[in-house]
This record gives C-alpha cells, structure tokens and sequence, in this order.
C-alpha cells in the first residue's frame, strides 16, 4: 500500500488506501453536514420531550403535550357534530314543504347527500341517479316503493330484500324456472304485458293470456297491470323497465322473477344523513 | 490517477474436479425437482401445482447448466481468473427483467388512466391487483435484484484482488434468485400472495430465497475473507450491510405457517398492529437497505471510477455508513402514521427519518463532490452525467422522505398519489440511473469492447428518460397534492366537499400524463438494450490497455 499523498487537483491528502485504481480523499467532514445533522437530533430531542416518545417496561413517556392521536380525532368528530347538530336536529323534525320553503335547511340536506348520495349509492343507481339494468332510475317519476319524501327516506333505511327485518320485500315467482307455467303459456303473457304497455302484440295470444294474468299476475300487478307500490309490483302499463324493454327481456324476467337487492342503510349513516339523503333523492327529478 | 491492471493473483484456491459446492448443489437442485414432484402429484390446490410445475422446470434448466458447465471438468474462467460470466448473466436477466416490469408498470398505468379499456373480466390474471405486485416485485426484486447481483459480485472481486469465494455457489445464486423471480412472479399472476407489500411470495418462493440468500452472504463474505487488499473497500460495507440486513427482514416478515404442506396459503406469525409494524419495519427497510445501500455500493465503485477521480471522504463514507444502518432501521413506523400503531411509535418512526435526512446525505455528498475536478466530463460522457444524475435524484428522494414522514405532512401525503411519485424518484431516478449508469461501464469491461456501440444513443436515452422522469413525478406530486385537500375539504355546512369518486375523476389527466412519463422511461430502456446489444455484437475488442480485464491481463503475463 502507498503512503498517503496529495491529491493534486484538490490539493487534500488521501488516505492511501487504494482498490482497483480509486484512491480516497481524507476530507474531513463537511461542517454544514455535521451542523445539520446535530440539530436534527436536537429537534427530535425536543419532540421526544413534548410528545409521546420512549417505550418503558409497562407504559410511555407521555411527553408535556400527552397528545394522544384518539383524543384530536374525537374532538374533532365532536366539534363537527355540533357544527352540524341544530341543523341537523330541525331537518329530522321538517317536513317536506318545510325543508323546501327554508333554503338553509334545503342548502344543508343537499349538501350533505350530495356526497352521502356519490359514496353510498352511485355505485348501483349511477353518479347522477340514472341507474342502469337491474338498478332503478332515480330521476323519473316511476317508483316501485313510492316517491314521498317519507317511502324514499323508509325504503333507505330498511333497504329491498336486505337483512334488515323490516326490509322492503317482495318477491315475484320464477314461473318458468319453477315449472309454474309452461313456456308457451310464459310466451302468450310476454305478449299480453307487451300490449298492456301500449305496443302492437299478437292479438290471440294476448287474448290467451287474459286468464293467465288475471290469475297469476294481477294479484301483485293490479287487474290492469296498473302496478302496487304496497308491494313494490313495477306499473307495467308506463312502457318503463327495470330489467329491458324488449319480449326476449319481459319473457326472461317472467320466466326467472329477478329482484335486486339494496342493502339496509340505518347503521350505516345516521338518521339525519338518510333524512338528507332522502331529500337530495326527492329533489332529483321525480319526487312526489 | 492511471488505472492500475495488476496481474491476477488468485486462482480459484479448491483443488478440481470433487468439490464440496460440486456435490451440495446438484443435490439441492434433486430436492427441490423432488419436492416439486410431490407437490405436483399430491397438492389439492391448482395454483400450487402450476407453481410446482415452474418450480421443477427451473430446477431440470438449472441441473441442465450444471452438467454443460461442469461435466467436462472445470471451466477455463474457473481456473484461471475472476468469475465473469456470472456477471455478465446478471447484466442480460438484469436488462430482461427492466424491460418487462417497467412494461408491466406502464400496463397498469394505462388501467389506472383508461379504467374501460384496459378492464379484461374473463382474464384474471389481468387484473390490476395481480399486475400491480407484478410490476413492483419485477422492477425491485427482479431488475434491482439482478444488478446488485452482477455488481456487487463485479465489485468485490476487483476491490478484493480475488476470485469470487466458492466455485460454482455464484451461479448457484444467480440461477436461484431468478427462479426465487419466477415463483413469484407467476404466482402473483395465479393470484397467489400473502398481501403483505414487498414480500408478496407465498411460504414456500420465501423458503427458496432464504437458501439463495444464505448462499449470497456466503459468497460475498467469503470473497471478502479471501482478500488480498488489506481494507475493505466501503463499497464492499454498502453490499454487506444491504445483504446481511435483507436476510434478517426477510425472515421475520415471512414468518407465516402454512396451511398445509401441499397449499400455497399460509397465515402470518404476527397478527393486528403488531403485524402492520413488522411489515413496514421490512418493507421501510427492503428501501433503505436493498434500494439504498446496495445501490450506493455500486455507486461508491462506478463514480469514482468513471470519473477517475478519488471519492471525496473517506470519513464522511465511514460516519454516513454507520449512521445510515443505525438509523434507517427505526423509521418503518412513519408508514402507520395515524393508524392504531401507539403515538410512541409512530413519533419514534418519525423523529429518525428526520434524523435520517443527514446520514442519507452523506451519500450524496461523496457522490457528487467525487466530480470535482472532473466535472467537464458531464458534458462528454453520458453514462457519468447519468450517475450523477442518479446521486442527485437520491439527494431529492431523501430530503423528500423525511419531509414526508413528518406528522402533519403524512396527514395529506399518506396514500395519495404523492407516495407514488416520491417511490419514483427514487425508483427511477435513483435506482433506475445508477443502475444504467453501471451497466453501462460494465458491459464492456465484461465483454472485453474498446467503448460503447453509440455514446449518442445514450445521451438519447439520457434525454428521453429524464423528460419521462419529470412528467412523472411531477404528475404525481400535483395529483397527490390535489387528492390529499380534496378528500380533507369540508363544505361549509360541515359536510365532505367531494365524493370519492370525485376524487379518482380528477386524477384522470394526471395518470395520462404519468403513463407517458412511464412510456418514454421505457423507450429509453430499449434504446439502452439495442445500444447494450451492439455493443456485445461489435467486433472492436479492447486492445492493449483494457479497463478491466485481468483475465486478459493474466494471459499476457503468461
């Protein structure tokens, strides 16, 4: 090994060390270096003393601050509630044509589901309340458990064939599926439902099916076909379809009796975020 | 400073052809096809089966190498100078694997971007939850996994004077790390994983990587033992503690009991906080000691050398050493900020990576101020200009992380977008650079080539990657910043601002421009492979003075 030497462009000596050609520079250290990282660990000293720091046999030191993480939540939670209670504690007691003739009940309802709305329910009904095949449409004026501020906000709460106990809960028979009806007889009310929406149908089969209907059908869907919002039965004179428009779609859902399902919100959000969340449901299109 | 081309001093010191590594691992090689075969005959679980069938293929391919390496005798390179063609495998899969998990990175950028589009129901195995622990695992483990190999096995040798220490037991590492790769990384895809980032591979691909990494240390440390210098190069420190240190975080992380014996399942040691609190102890670690000190032993060989000028400090090299190893390993808990994990723990996590911003800079220091005297040739020399860059970048990201792991700071960084970018500019801008700058320098020495085929072709993947660098982070950190005000803004009637899916909407233009970002890192990798290629391919050899060669050197001697 060669002795240490000047390294001549920095004129500093190296350590005369050398391993496949590099050589090393005694440079001592840098004195911003050695600075900065001496008051890092002043400044961590000082945290360790103000907060919650060094483990001990069976506790903490808590530090002069005993801040607890828990505690600034909490108090944060407890600080936005009451932010939020006196509007909240009118808007569960206000009725419809109340929340509607206060704005700043009406602000506070839909600023609170507009956001309840996109994180719980876009998922299925869509981010503007469209729906889509299988999902109700939230905009229109055809409801299957009814428009009232009070139906939306119960249908909330307690969901369509949920767990909750008192969930909405209708079920249509799979008559084709089960063996409750014989196919041709499924074709001659396809057909039948296809005319009671107010399109052209095959005229002997829709007479037919008029029996058919009345014993199958008209119990749940009314004699007309008019629909039962008691029993969450779809109106199916209003040419309107959660499951498709089309006698391959109507024929399918006779054939295997589809029902979604929505799950029960109370537990979930608040009465007051379901009240609101009904309200901003109610103001989306089809209210009654 | 002239390079010094000493004659080679260690033959391999293990008499031919019965030697101990000759018979373990061929032997090691018939366990593991065997136990495969059990698994493939016996195992009621699909996944483990493909798994076993990888398995065994690779260990048929490696038993296959073994006999046409060894059953004519020993090698020539074996006899008569430093191991090299273990390296220059390490360099080829190296270069592989870059291409495929940064490839893999731009797919899921594109699926986070164009969510329709790149959305394949009927192909699970295309999914981004699969693909995304694919990309990670391929750029880290893979690409990472092999240059640390290649280098740190070029390294030790040369700082050492000596043959890499235990005959056949380098290729025995290498072959084995990258079935360790495979296993895995098909596994992700067959949806095997214990979800636990960084150390996604079941029991079994754990159980493989812990004899490959035994053999790993042993190698290293042997060769070191087997010195002629009598120092130990700080590179050498930098390889050793990354080694060392991995082997300990891999096996507490991966403590898990399996299922059963015949499934790929297995349940974790730990459960709860304490579970989240080992993970991130690896998984905080698995960066501060496979992505910075392994990579900071390639850059404390490749800048000075390139540069061909002394590395700065030999002090400040030993204080930010022992800094860095002391303090890295306390600052896991900065990634459980505000989670259950006790407020004692996260402030403790938090106070040394702050403390940790000094020792990671000592790095940088020695690394840059390496070039003085020689910073003219940044203009010239590409490959220089991308290691520095490289040391810059590491400057950036641990300045950046410490910032990050401060309380208030992490309330609006953590699981932002920003985590992201700051992964990156470390990932490619750190990582990413010093490994191609080494690379780069390697692949003549190794191949015996006066230069590279194109020195323009590498200022063209300098430019073009630095562009996809800056459209990158710089995405992201505007996507994260964004992201983190908007899931906290309140309205005024005290209710969230914005929805969730608000949130993701918004991110839209900025994972578009990240994917380019992603698209041209890539494209400067392939023209950083084609260059690689012809460079192998030309027929300049290096004439009297090669930069490393002592295998050459040797037989001019004789």
């Amino acid at each position: 090994m060669s002795k240490p030497d000047i390294d001549h462009v920095s004129g500093t000596e190296t350590t005369g060390h050398e391993w496949d050609g590099i050589r090393e520079l005694n440079t001592p250290l840098p004195r911003w270096w050695v600075g900065l990282f001496y008051l890092c660990i002043i400044w961590a000293i000082g945290y360790w003393i103000v907060m919650p720091a060094w483990p001990g046999i069976t506790g903490y030191t808590h530090g002069i601050l005993n801040r607890s993480q828990r505690d600034v939540v909490t108090a944060e939670v407890d600080a936005l509630k009451a932010a939020r209670h006196a509007r909240e504690t009118e808007l569960a007691h206000a009725s419809l044509q109340q929340i509607q003739s206060n704005p700043d009940l009406l602000q506070f309802a839909m600023a609170a589901g507009r956001t309840t709305f996109a994180d719980n329910c876009a998922a299925c009904h869509g981010a503007g309340g469209q729906g889509g095949h299988g999902y109700p449409n939230l905009n229109d004026d055809v409801w299957l458990w009814g428009g009232t501020l009070a139906d939306i906000e119960h249908t909330i709460t307690v969901g369509v064939r949920s767990t909750d106990p008192n969930t909405r809960q209708s079920q249509m028979p799979a008559f084709g599926r089960d063996g409750i009806l014989k196919p041709e007889q499924i074709d001659d009310l396809t057909e039948y439902v296809v005319h009671i929406s107010g399109r052209a149908a095959n005229a002997p089969a829709v007479a037919r099916a008029a029996k058919l209907f009345a014993d199958n059908c008209a119990a749940c869907h009314g004699p007309a076909g008019k629909g039962n919002q008691e029993m969450g039965a779809p109106n199916l004179t209003d040419n309107d379809w959660l499951y498709g428009p089309t006698r391959a779609d109507i024929r399918d859902q006779i054939w295997n009796g589809r029902g979604g399902v929505m799950p029960t919100w109370a537990g979930r959000l608040s009465p007051e975020e379901i009240k609101a969340l009904a309200v901003y449901v109610h103001s989306m299109g089809g209210g009654e | 400073m002239k390079r010094k081309t000493s004659a080679m001093t260690t033959a391999t010191d293990l008499p031919s052809p019965l030697r101990f590594d000759l018979a373990l691992f061929p032997a090691l090689l018939a366990l593991g096809f065997i136990a495969a075969l059990i698994e493939v005959a016996r195992s009621p679980d699909p996944a483990m089966v493909v798994q076993a069938w990888t398995f065994m293929a690779c260990m048929g391919g490696i038993g296959i190498f073994y006999l046409a390496t060894y059953a004519g005798g020993l090698p020539r390179e074996e006899r008569t100078g430093y191991a090299t063609n273990v390296i220059k495998a390490g360099v080829v899969a190296s270069m592989f694997w870059g291409i495929a998990g940064m490839l893999v990175g731009v797919i899921i950028a594109l699926q986070l971007s164009f969510p329709n589009l790149f959305y394949f129901p009927d192909l699970p195995w295309t999914n981004f939850g699969r693909l995304r622990p694919l990309h990670t695992s391929a750029v880290i483990f893979a690409f990472g996994g092999n240059v640390l190999i290649a280098t740190s096995f070029y390294v030790v040798q040369r700082t050492c004077k000596a043959r890499l220490f235990g005959g056949s037991l380098p290729w025995f590492v290498f072959w084995g790390y990258n079935t360790f790769i495979v296993l895995a990384g098909t596994g992700y895809l067959l949806g095997v994983t214990q979800a636990r980032e960084y150390a996604e591979p079941e029991w079994y691909a754990d159980l493989w990587l812990t004899i490959v990494w035994v053999g790993y240390l042993a190698t290293f440390l042997g060769t070191i033992v087997k010195r002629k210098e009598p120092h130990i190069y700080v590179a050498n420190w930098f390889f050793l503690a990354f080694i060392a240190t991995i082997a300990v975080l891999h096996i507490v992380n991966n403590l898990a009991l399996p299922v059963s014996l015949l499934e790929t399942k297995s349940v974790s040691l730990f459960s709860g906080v304490q579970d989240a609190l080992i993970q991130w102890w690896y998984g905080h670690n698995a960066v501060g000691f496979f992505l910075t000190a392994g990579f900071l032993g390639i850059m404390y060989y490749f800048v000075p050398k390139r540069a061909d000028r002394p590395v700065y400090s030999y002090r400040l090299s030993i204080v930010h050493f022992w800094t860095l190893i002391f303090i890295y390993i306390w600052a896991g808990p900065h990634h459980l900020l505000y989670t259950a994990l006790p407020d004692w723990a996260q402030t403790l996590g938090m106070t040394f990576s702050v403390i940790l911003w000094m020792p990671s800079w000592g790095g940088m220091i020695n690394g840059l101020m390496t070039l003085s005297g020689a910073w003219d040739k940044l203009r010239t020399d590409p490959v220089l200009r991308m290691l520095v860059v490289s040391v810059a970048f590491y400057g950036m990201s641990t300045f950046e992380g410490p910032v990050m792991s401060v309380r208030t700071v992490n309330a609006l960084s953590h699981y932002t977008n920003w985590t992201i970018g700051h992964v990156h500019s470390g990932a490619l801008g750190w990582v990413g650079y010093v490994s191609f700058g080494a690379l780069y320098c390697l692949v003549p020495w190794l191949w015996n080539k006066k230069k590279l085929y194109s020195n323009a072709l590498v200022e063209w993947h300098f430019w073009v990657s630095t562009l996809g660098i800056v459209l990158y982070i710089t995405s992201m950190w505007v996507a994260g910043i964004m992201q983190g005000l908007m899931w906290r803004a309140y309205n005024d009637y005290g209710f969230l601002e914005y929805s969730f899916v608000e949130t993701v909407q918004a991110m839209h233009p900025y994972y578009v421009i990240r994917t380019i970002g992603g698209l041209l890192y890539l494209g400067g990798v392939l023209i950083m492979a084609y260059n690689l290629w012809r460079t192998v391919r030309s027929s300049e050899t290096a004439a009297t003075e090669p930069a490393v060669a002592p295998l050459a050197a040797l037989e001019a001697a004789q």
